[in-house]
């Protein structure tokens, strides 16, 4: 539940609501809420990507990201990272407004927030097992955990668990840049696993797997989220991911949010005219 | 309705070919002001067929103490390279566009860093000479100065290059800058920086064998001294030891060079 305390970005442009009205349903009657983004606008030059854009996820719901090429998604996960600067409106991670937060404050709401991006974005030149000791960078380690041959032994079997998870614990010395695309894909999973995010995000994680490879990672994903309660919000051009791993669905058309919907509630039919042209 | 082939030459416009006759006309000029005489050159023919004579067969006399001199002129350039290496990693980070705390840093250090590239080796050199004295001291000096010059220019260039994902995964989960830099940006940027090294230190034998011309230590001093006396002989065999030298420095690194390649 928001505080009445709780920091509030009001634009000239944002219309003067109430925080209940501006709260997201499921927040208001599911439990805690990990995301809330609210009036939320941007624009590269005179092309807006998205307008007004409202929504709420709560803590433990997989989400799932839908809409067509240069809908915004992307960027609008981006934005709820606090990775990319917006023209108006909030993005809220545990009631603070991530884009008003800056230094040591900003450091510590992104350690909660995991990323998985579409291209994995490991560091080549090193092994799997520092690239996921990496993500103990968030708990303030430091030096200890630049590379696993110094990290302290916790750490470096935390980091072996998290290989486990996902399956790659027999690949922890190999280099990144050896693996192939579903292996990488993993090992990005477990550098987040590695961080204990509160909130996972993906986006488009399946875009350069093949079919059989995509369907395990997103398994994977479904996984994570049942057993350890991770909120998912995962970005995806495959309807068919959104319908069967997410418990809801929000399409983005033009830059707005076009549906917010359980998922049980749609089917192919009921998502194609997003991407009618 | 067939395309139109393209031209095969394009014409130049009229302010293109303004600059190319303007050019020529400065390197023609740039011809006498280089005192190019080509009557001189074939003059001094004979003067440089006797000097070549008189350095067959080279002399041996004083070998030993002429390959201390060069194991010294390669550890100038070794320590010279090394700390120049080191000392640019940290400038080269506050160089880098993408990494620089703030466009301040940024722009003061590009500026001692073209400083430090612009002056010549030799101009360092005789700096160090007069402030620390004669000796490899000035020479390795005068070599710190001329690697941090080239290689944190280098090294930042190659900073800048590293792509961007690695780094912003790492920021979007809260990392401090410093372990973004230590984590990804340096591991991404070791391979160019290393084969930025290896060419420092080729650059480096061939400039600590100059230096000592100028006071500044290693076998330099010992060939201006056998040509102010006339020893071409000697000179002869110092020549041959520099080649050497620097023939082994280049195979080893270009060896070092095309292992990083294939890795």
């Amino acid at each position: 539940m928001f505080a009445p305390s709780m920091p509030r970005r009001v634009s000239p442009s944002m219309p003067t609501l109430s925080v209940t009205e501006m709260r997201g349903e499921i927040c208001a009657g599911e439990g805690t809420c990990a995301l809330e983004v609210r009036c939320l606008t941007k624009a590269y030059g005179r092309f807006r990507v998205f307008e007004e854009l409202s929504f709420s996820i709560a803590a433990g719901e997989a989400v799932a990201l839908i809409g067509a090429n240069g809908s915004g998604k992307s960027t609008l996960l981006r934005a709820c990272l606090g990775l990319v600067p917006i023209d108006s409106g909030a993005v809220f991670v545990n009631q603070q407004s991530i884009h008003e937060l800056r230094g040591a404050k900003l450091r510590a709401c992104r350690a909660g927030l995991a990323c998985v991006f579409q291209k994995h974005n490991l560091v080549p030149q090193l092994s799997v097992l520092t690239n996921v000791l990496h993500g103990a960078l968030v708990r303030g380690l430091g030096a200890r955990v630049w590379g696993q041959s110094f990290a302290p032994a916790q750490e470096r079997q935390k980091a072996m668990a998290c290989l486990e998870e996902v399956g790659l614990a027999d690949l922890a010395g190999r280099r990144a840049d050896c693996l192939s695309g579903g292996q990488s894909q993993r090992v990005a999973i477990a550098r987040a696993l590695m961080q204990d995010p509160a909130c996972l995000f993906a986006d488009e994680p399946v875009a350069s797997l093949d079919p059989l490879a995509g369907a395990r990672i997103m398994e994977l994903f479904r996984r994570l989220n049942r057993a350890r309660g991770i909120t998912l919000l995962f970005v995806s051009h495959h309807v068919d991911h959104a319908l069967h791993y997410a418990d809801r669905i929000l399409a983005l058309r033009n830059g707005r949010l076009e549906r917010d919907a359980p998922a049980t509630t749609q089917s192919h039919e009921t998502l194609k005219d997003l991407y009618a042209a | 309705m067939p395309h139109k082939l393209p031209d095969r030459f394009y014409k130049p416009g009229p302010l293109p070919s303004l600059f190319f006759c303007l050019g020529l006309g400065f390197f023609l000029w740039s011809l006498q002001g280089a005192g190019i005489r080509l009557l001189d050159l074939w003059e001094g023919l004979p003067g440089m067929a006797m000097i070549a004579a008189e350095m067959v067969p080279p002399a041996t006399d004083r070998a030993l103490p002429m390959m201390g001199a060069v194991l010294v002129t390669f550890q100038m350039a070794l320590v010279g390279t090394v700390a120049g290496v080191v000392i640019s990693i940290p400038l080269a980070v506050l160089a880098a566009r993408n990494l620089s705390p703030h466009p301040l840093f940024y722009h003061i250090v590009r500026a001692v860093v073209t400083f430090a590239r612009t002056v010549p080796d030799l101009a360092w050199a005789l700096f160090f000479v007069a402030s620390v004295g004669l000796g490899p001291f000035a020479g390795t000096l005068a070599l710190v100065m001329d690697t941090l010059g080239f290689c944190a220019r280098f090294f930042a260039e190659a900073m800048e290059e590293v792509a961007p994902g690695p780094s912003e995964a790492l920021t979007s989960m809260g990392a401090r800058r410093r372990d973004v830099v230590v984590c990804c940006v340096l591991p991404a940027a070791a391979p160019a920086m290393l084969n930025t090294a290896l060419f420092a230190l080729e650059k480096a034998v061939r400039s600590s064998v100059v230096l000592g011309l100028v006071g500044a230590g290693g076998i330099g001093a010992e060939l201006a001294v056998s040509m102010e006396m006339f020893r071409y002989d000697q000179a002869a065999t110092i020549i041959l030891m520099i080649f050497l030298l620097v023939l082994a420095v280049e195979r080893v690194s270009a060896l070092g060079r095309s292992r990083l390649m294939n890795r």
